[in-house]
């Protein structure tokens, strides 16, 4: 298995797709050689996903033929698809929550004796393996609901790696890990090179493609805009590609303001949900003032995210320390509690802790604020659509109609259907974790504006993204969190990647 | 171009009609309701009685899914239905036919009671996470229990045991002559009304109040709707006191019909409630559904078992055929084109 130009391991040709009459997919060629990792790229609703399902055999029904290794082939089933060597891993993960790690990653190939007997050692062995491969350190019958979302994507890889696997379908593997995390995952796609196998790498992000891939294929609107190598196309041009119009800047220009405190911490304790002993948050003091965005930086396991949902009330009463909401003294309580007090969470799962997948976009978008669309317990159904029109259009959410079930919308209208949910509440302070996950860059950008939009009026913003460009763009302030204790502060001038990530390693050396 | 426009969204209007739960549980009674036309037992089928008996008889079991939707809408199941029915109809009959207290307390004594134990249920599920099945499970058992402790085993009837071993008859009390009675020139029973009122609370508490929102938000995503500031305790505490409360109501219905209050009534009615609910096309993960679906669902179970009847079938195959058909509904219900 040389790499070399002519010889192609894949060729999918005039791929074509309809869903319920509407074309997501429209005569698209895609190629693949060995040992290359093809970046797909598009906005949300591109159909990036599509192309990649038909491949890994999820949707069976589709226009136009798949060539591999000069065969042509038809899957007709996933499992069919892994027999042939491709495995996927797709963006909602598939693994059986409650039960092992190890179970996890042999689900659907389990290793057996006689074709009858569960062979649990060799599985072990093998596991053992894999995961020493991948660097983790994990108990491999643990449930895999116990990892972070973060471990959980690394058990993905090592499932895709069981199989006799010739291409790697990654459908934006990166969106859950931190930086650590995302340099050993490169490192992990590289060694997969080095041994011929070929990776399909979906991403929104533009340092990441530069970074691992050798070709790219950008979609936009179901049809192909292009296939490149990267080291002939710029940035700028590739941004051009998926979007059809040149944006000039990543980030919005922000211009921050200072008021009076709105939200102030002290020595606040928050235990860890998981049901363990340790603190998640340790001792945490921080101010946050009125229209001011403060950003948390932080890695896997370092509290960011558990500070902003024990503030929340996610975790009930447990909380400890002392809170004041605009210089009044509150107690956190529930989730309930807080909305009423004008605190606002956007958790970072959106399918599961966000959108209620049966109501519709109105539905969706008053469901924290019923008590202002109901007289006495009854609802004012026009009231609300009224509402939610509003919103729809302030945030410039998509869709053909707002009695849309929310499932039908791409990620990025989802997102902005969740911010929606959360405006209307009229809060004080904005909790937002992760705010872009899962969302394309146009969408990105719109949410930075909002953004800026929101504190303008007032209203305080607490973020933690793992993205640390996006931190640095739109933070004012930026505390860094190491293992549940602050362990530096910067302004947004003096803060630079290298000395965030120092901070959140554990070096005590900002201010 | 316009017209054009208007024609697409005709169309796709028509494709999300044809599509919706709703109208393939219309389809599935349109197709017992021609069984019932080719197999109509030499015209019988063709009579109004006919049809006022099915709605009669379908009442009780109606009733009861009304509460068992509101339920089933959170995500949860209540089995305990059926005992709770049996408990209200010993305790009406105790109370009017043996004390000959007023049907006024009677009914509210009996309501309450109802409500009251579904809200212990509920508040097993939503304060200590008991699964819906296994609290439900458990008072199904207990409410059987206190219905035969509360009759002594006995059913509770206008023949009272005196001291001297002989049986006196006492007059049927006023308010069991009229739930049993048929009003409008005796073309619709008064049980029937209570079953079109039922339906149509649960109408507006679905779809009315906010109540309603909070019962669908929490069976579509529980920890999102928490996290959206729905008081997920209050609510479920109350969809399970609301099923009770409409137990007690099938409870009186039933002691009415019966003339009696039987410990023993109500058992495996909690199968068929969930079948009715089921049937119309209420999802049991939660989150999606209707009454209107129920409603469509009880008369399609109805139906299907006065056509039974009605061609005397025995019960052996009238089980079997019952088993097969709603297994085929349910398939119906879940192919997508």
């Amino acid at each position: 298995m040389k790499p070399n130009g002519n010889h192609k391991l894949l060729r999918m040709q005039g791929i074509g797709k309809l869903f319920s009459g509407v074309r997501v997919l429209d005569s698209v060629d895609f190629d693949l050689e060995p040992g290359e990792v093809h970046i797909l790229a598009g906005e949300n609703g591109a159909g990036k996903t599509t192309l990649i399902k038909i491949l890994a055999g999820v949707h069976a029904d589709y226009e136009g033929r798949i060539v591999l290794n000069d065969r042509v082939v038809k899957f007709k089933s996933p499992h069919d698809a892994s027999i042939f060597g491709i495995s996927a891993i797709h963006q909602e993960m598939s693994m059986v929550n409650p039960m092992s790690v190890v179970d996890n990653i042999f689900l659907g190939r389990e290793k057996t004796r006689n074709q009858f007997w569960m062979d649990f050692h060799s599985q072990i062995e093998m596991a053992k393996e894999l995961l020493a491969q991948l660097e983790l350190k994990v108990d491999l019958l643990e449930p895999v609901e116990n990892y972070p979302l973060s471990m959980r994507q690394m058990f993905e890889i090592a499932k895709a790696l069981v199989y006799e696997t010739k291409i790697i379908i990654m459908d934006e593997p990166t969106s859950a890990l931190n930086d650590v995390e995302v340099s050993r995952l490169f490192q992990i796609i590289r060694d997969l090179k080095q041994t011929g196998k070929a990776v399909i790498y979906i991403t929104h992000r533009l340092d990441e493609i530069y970074q691992i891939g050798d070709r790219i294929t950008v979609l936009r609107d179901g049809k192909r805009v292009g296939t490149s190598a990267l080291d002939s196309l710029s940035p700028d041009e590739l941004i051009h590609w998926m979007v059809g119009r040149t944006i000039s800047q990543q980030f919005p220009e922000r211009f921050p303001r200072s008021g009076q405190e709105r939200l102030r911490l002290e020595n606040v304790f928050i235990q860890d949900p998981s049901g363990s002993k340790r603190w998640a948050a340790e001792n945490v003091s921080l101010k946050l003032y009125d229209g001011e965005i403060l950003g948390i930086a932080g890695l896997q396991g370092s509290g960011k995210s558990e500070l902003l949902n024990g503030l929340f009330g996610t975790y009930g009463k447990t909380v400890q320390g002392h809170v004041w909401l605009e210089n009044t003294p509150i107690k956190i309580r529930s989730p309930r509690h807080s909305v009423e007090s004008g605190i606002a969470l956007l958790t970072n799962n959106r399918k599961d802790t966000g959108i209620i997948p049966e109501m519709n976009i109105v539905q969706n978008i008053t469901v924290a604020s019923l008590e202002s669309f109901a007289l006495i317990g009854w609802m004012q159904n026009q009231k609300e659509t009224l509402a939610a029109r509003q919103h729809a259009d302030n945030l410039d959410i998509r869709a053909q109609s707002l009695s849309q079930e929310i499932v039908t919308l791409s990620g990025g209208n989802q997102q902005k259907v969740m911010l929606a949910k959360w405006l209307e509440t009229k809060p004080k302070i904005l909790l937002l974790d992760e705010p872009t996950r899962g969302v394309d860059v146009s969408a990105k950008h719109e949410i930075y504006e909002l953004m800026n939009g929101w504190t303008s009026q007032g209203i305080a913003i607490l973020l933690i993204t793992s993205e640390l460009p996006e931190l640095l763009a739109m933070s004012d302030r930026i505390i860094v969190m190491h293992r549940g204790r602050i362990t530096a502060q910067f302004s947004a001038e003096d803060a630079t990647q290298e000395n965030i990530i120092q901070a959140a390693m554990g070096e005590n050396t900002g201010q | 171009m316009t017209s054009n426009a208007r024609n697409t969204t005709q169309d796709s209007q028509r494709r999300a009609w044809l599509r919706s739960p709703v109208f393939r549980a219309l389809v599935a009674l349109l197709f017992v309701f021609l069984l019932g036309l080719a197999f109509n037992a030499d015209g019988s089928f063709f009579k109004w009685d006919t049809h006022r008996d099915m709605l009669r008889h379908i009442s009780v079991f109606g009733i009861l899914a009304c509460g068992m939707t509101l339920v089933i809408i959170t995500a949860g199941i209540d089995l305990s239905v059926g005992s709770l029915l049996g408990l209200t109809a010993v305790l009406f009959s105790l109370f009017s036919i043996r004390m000959g207290w007023s049907p006024a307390i009677t009914i509210s004594i009996c309501l309450l009671v109802g409500a009251a134990c579904g809200m212990l249920s509920g508040g097993l599920i939503a304060k200590f996470k008991i699964q819906p099945f296994i609290a439900t499970l458990a008072m199904m058992v207990f409410a059987r229990g206190l219905a035969k402790w509360a009759s002594g085993g006995q059913k509770v009837s206008t023949a009272v045991l005196q001291r001297d071993g002989t049986y006196k008859y006492v007059d049927v009390p006023p308010i069991f002559n009229f739930l049993n009675s048929k009003l409008i020139h005796e073309n619709i029973a008064v049980v029937t009304l209570i079953f079109f009122i039922c339906i149509f609370i649960c109408w507006v508490i679905l779809n009315k109040l906010r109540w309603g929102r909070h019962i669908y938000a929490i069976g579509g995503n529980e920890e999102a709707a928490r996290l959206s500031g729905i008081p997920v305790l209050t609510t479920k505490l109350l969809a399970y006191g609301a099923s009770g409360f409409f137990c007690a109501v099938a409870g009186i219905c039933q002691a009415a019909q019966e003339l009696q209050g039987d410990p023993e009534a109500g058992m495996t009615y909690e199968l068929t409630a969930i079948a009715i609910v089921v049937i119309g096309g209420t999802n049991l993960m939660g989150g999606k559904g209707g009454i209107g679906l129920t409603f469509i669902g009880a008369m399609t179970i109805g139906y299907l078992e006065k056509i039974l009847s009605i061609n005397a079938v025995g019960e052996a195959s009238r089980l079997m055929l019952t088993g097969v058909i709603i297994v085929g509904a349910v398939l119906f219900q879940k192919f997508r084109r």
